[in-house]
This record gives C-alpha cells, structure tokens and sequence, in this order.
C-alpha cells in the first residue's frame, strides 16, 4: 500500500530526533545540528544535511540512517541532500546535544566557533580555551594533551585536577 | 582553450588528494600515537577536500560536452603526467622533521588561497573553499606550533628541522607562480592572483620560522616548477602505482 498522507514536520522531525551520531551515539544527527532543512517534493521527503568535516566517514552512514528511520515510520520516499554552504558550525550544536556529550565524559564545545586569526599562528603552544572544563569533576584546570582525538571533531584533553584524560568536542 | 576551472580544480584537488596520500603512508608508524592521530585526521581533512574539488571538476567537464568523470575516475584513472598537485606535496615523508615542515610550508600557502577562494565569484568554488577554510585553519595551527616546538627544541631536533627546511624550501615557489590557467581563473572567476599570497605567505612562515629559530632561505633562491602542469618528480608515479593499484588491477571494482 502506498501512504498518500504526508506525516506532520513535527513528526519528521521528531523522528530524525532519535536518530543518533554513528561515532557518538549520545547526541541525536538533530542536536548535532546537521540536518538543516525537512521539505516534501511531491511525494518525496527530502532532507538536506551538512555535513561536519570533510572527510567525516559517518557521512554515508548518517544518510542511511535517516533513510531507514523515515522508511521504518512509513515514509517510503526519501532523498537526501547534501549542502555544503554555510559550512557547518558547532555553533548549531543544541544545548541538550551539549549537555547529553558533557554526561557521556565529552566537554562541549561552549565557544563561538571564529576564524583563527592568522597573526596568532606559529607564536607557541595555543593556550587551553578558558571555558573547557573537564567532563568528571568540572574543574577548568585542563591541559592540551594531542590537538586531534578519536575522531576528526575531537582533541585530547588531561584533567589536571582529577588526573583524568578525556575528549573536547572541537569548536569549529 | 577549455574551461580554465577543470585544470584549476585538479590542482586544488590533486593537493589534497596526494598529501592525504603521502600522510596516510604514516599511520600505524607515526612517532607517538598523539601524532599518528594527527596526521590521519589530517589525510581524513584532505581526502574529503579532494573529494569535493574532484567532483566539481568532473560536473565542469561534463558541461563542457566532454564525457564527465567521477571523483574515483579522476583519482584513480589518470597517470602522473595527469595530475596538477604542486611538487612540494608529493615530496616523500622522509623523516617526520621533513613531514611536518613539508606540511606547514604547504598550510600556510593552502591557507591564504583557500582564503582568496572564498571571494570567488564561482559560488561552487567559493562554498568548498568556506568549508575546507575551517579545516585548514586547524592543520596551520597545529603544524605551526610543531615546527616552533622542533624548532626551538633540542639541539637534534633543531638541526633536523633546518634540513627538512633547506631541502623543501626551492619545492615553494611554485604557489605563487602564476600560468595562463591561473591567470584566466582570476581574470574570470575573481580566484587570487598566485603572486599575491607570496608576501603574506613570507610574513607567516617568516614569523614562525624567527620564533622556531629556524633560518629562513633566501626567497629569491631558484625555485622547482612543473607539478601544476603535470611535469612531476619520479615520486608521484610510485605514490599513484600504489594508491590506484586496486582499480589498475580490477577494474570498476567496489566496496
């Protein structure tokens, strides 16, 4: 049976909501901020997605999972479309995707994202962002450990309080 | 003359592809496993800029009425004489020294391009140059801070850097060395003029290299050129040989 009745937008959306990040799965593909827009094309349900890093590999498998989430709700069309412009930002992270990675032992990306003034490059070790404060014991007493993590939108932090090394969710 | 952005576009693209390459040789033997994560990341960076660049050089063709290539065919279908990347960033790795030099040499100068590109009037350009920017940005960061580091480090790792410096330094000229593919793109589609990013590329590489204690070369040494029109160092064939073996071997095969 084909369904001739379109879901609500809330509902979309609401359904993409429970769709989690492949590499981090506490915060919703929603909360992350990637997915900008939900629109019907006739009977197609289009969703248009940013995506994070270039080369983030969890592209491919964030589009399927979209894919398969609106089948597994009945909606039996659905494209997807990629945007590139305006690049992606954790500006767009929204505050429960920052608290959800804070109680999963990752410190949020709490700065505005901004353009690294070339002037300040090559003067020395970049000094840790005032406001990462460390996932377990809260304390700002942080130290740059490796500027890149597990994945292309984390760095390695140690906790110099509770002795404990953990991620940062990048400001980009 | 065809479409000057195809060319173009395999320049920015052959970049990224071929250092992603270069620093994919790395993983799994990088010197702490800090660095090792950096510089897969950065290949991670890269292969999705590549991406992007090569699609779009692809779809350029097609409008042109010539049969369009997909990324995987222009990454893995075209012999060496084929492809447009700067000699610097096929450079072998060497030690990690002239790994980390090669790559602050070339962010510095990826950084102020990419920067220009933003300004493109070509909005396709414009949008992957805005997104690779931010990328970018933080591949500068961290190289530069490695070459203060090495730099002003001990006293080995300080003679390691100068050479690493010495040796890449004549592979840098060829940025800001404009042909008439790189004329036609400024004049056409607003892209920077090559010689335009010298002097800022100068100021910045110049002021981490005092801060590292590095001598800087002269910049009016004699400088390499050919890679950005497919005149290449008996290195690239050895990358391609490995890096396209799979689809030389098996043609059209996939994942």
């Amino acid at each position: 049976m084909v369904s001739i009745t379109r879901p609500a937008t809330a509902d979309l959306w609401s359904w993409l909501a429970a769709v989690e990040d492949p590499e981090i799965p506490v915060i919703s593909i929603v909360d992350l901020g990637i997915v900008r827009d939900l629109r019907w094309d006739d009977a197609t349900c289009v969703v248009t997605v940013t995506p994070t890093y270039s080369g983030c590999p969890a592209t491919h498998v964030i589009s399927q999972s979209i894919v398969d989430a609106l089948h597994g709700h009945g909606v039996e069309d659905v494209r997807i479309e990629t945007r590139i412009a305006p690049p992606w930002t954790t500006d767009w992270m929204s505050d429960a995707g920052k608290q959800a990675l804070r109680d999963y032992g990752i410190a949020p990306p709490l700065q505005r994202a901004q353009t690294i003034a070339v002037a300040d490059i090559g003067r020395g070790a970049p000094a840790a962002a005032p406001d990462i404060a460390c996932p377990r014991c809260a304390s700002t007493a942080v130290e740059l450990v490796s500027q890149f993590g597990s994945t292309p939108c984390k760095a390695l932090y140690r906790c110099k309080a509770c002795r404990e090394p953990f991620d940062h969710f990048k400001c980009h | 003359m065809q479409d000057p952005r195809f060319d173009y576009l395999l320049r920015l693209g052959d970049n990224a592809l071929v250092l992603s390459q270069r620093l994919s040789e790395w993983v799994g033997k990088g010197p702490a496993i800090e660095e090792d994560m950096a510089l897969s990341n950065t290949a991670l960076d890269l292969i999705g800029q590549a991406r992007l660049w090569l699609t779009l050089a692809g779809e350029i063709e097609g409008e042109t009425g010539v049969a369009k290539r997909d990324e995987d065919a222009l990454a893995y279908l075209r012999d060496a004489h084929q492809f447009r990347n700067l000699l610097l960033v096929e450079r072998p790795n060497g030690s990690y020294a002239e790994t980390l030099m090669r790559q602050f040499l070339f962010d510095a100068g990826h950084h102020l391009l990419l920067e220009g590109l933003v300004a493109s009037t070509d909005a396709r350009i414009a949008e992957i140059a805005a997104k690779a920017l931010k990328e970018v940005s933080y591949h500068l960061r961290r190289s530069a801070d490695l070459v203060v580091r090495l730099g002003d480090g001990t006293a080995e790792s300080h003679k390691r850097m100068q050479a690493a410096l010495d040796e890449l330094w004549m592979y840098t000229g060829e940025m800001f060395t404009a042909d008439a593919v790189d004329d036609a793109m400024a004049a056409q589609y607003g892209t920077p003029v090559a010689a335009s990013l010298r002097a800022p590329w100068l100021a910045l590489v110049g002021r981490t290299l005092a801060t590292a204690t590095l001598r800087m070369p002269d910049p009016e040494a004699w400088m390499q050129k050919g890679g950005k029109q497919g005149r290449h160092s008996e290195h690239l064939g050895y990358l391609l040989a490995e890096m396209q073996f799979l689809q030389r071997a098996y043609p059209g095969q996939r994942w």
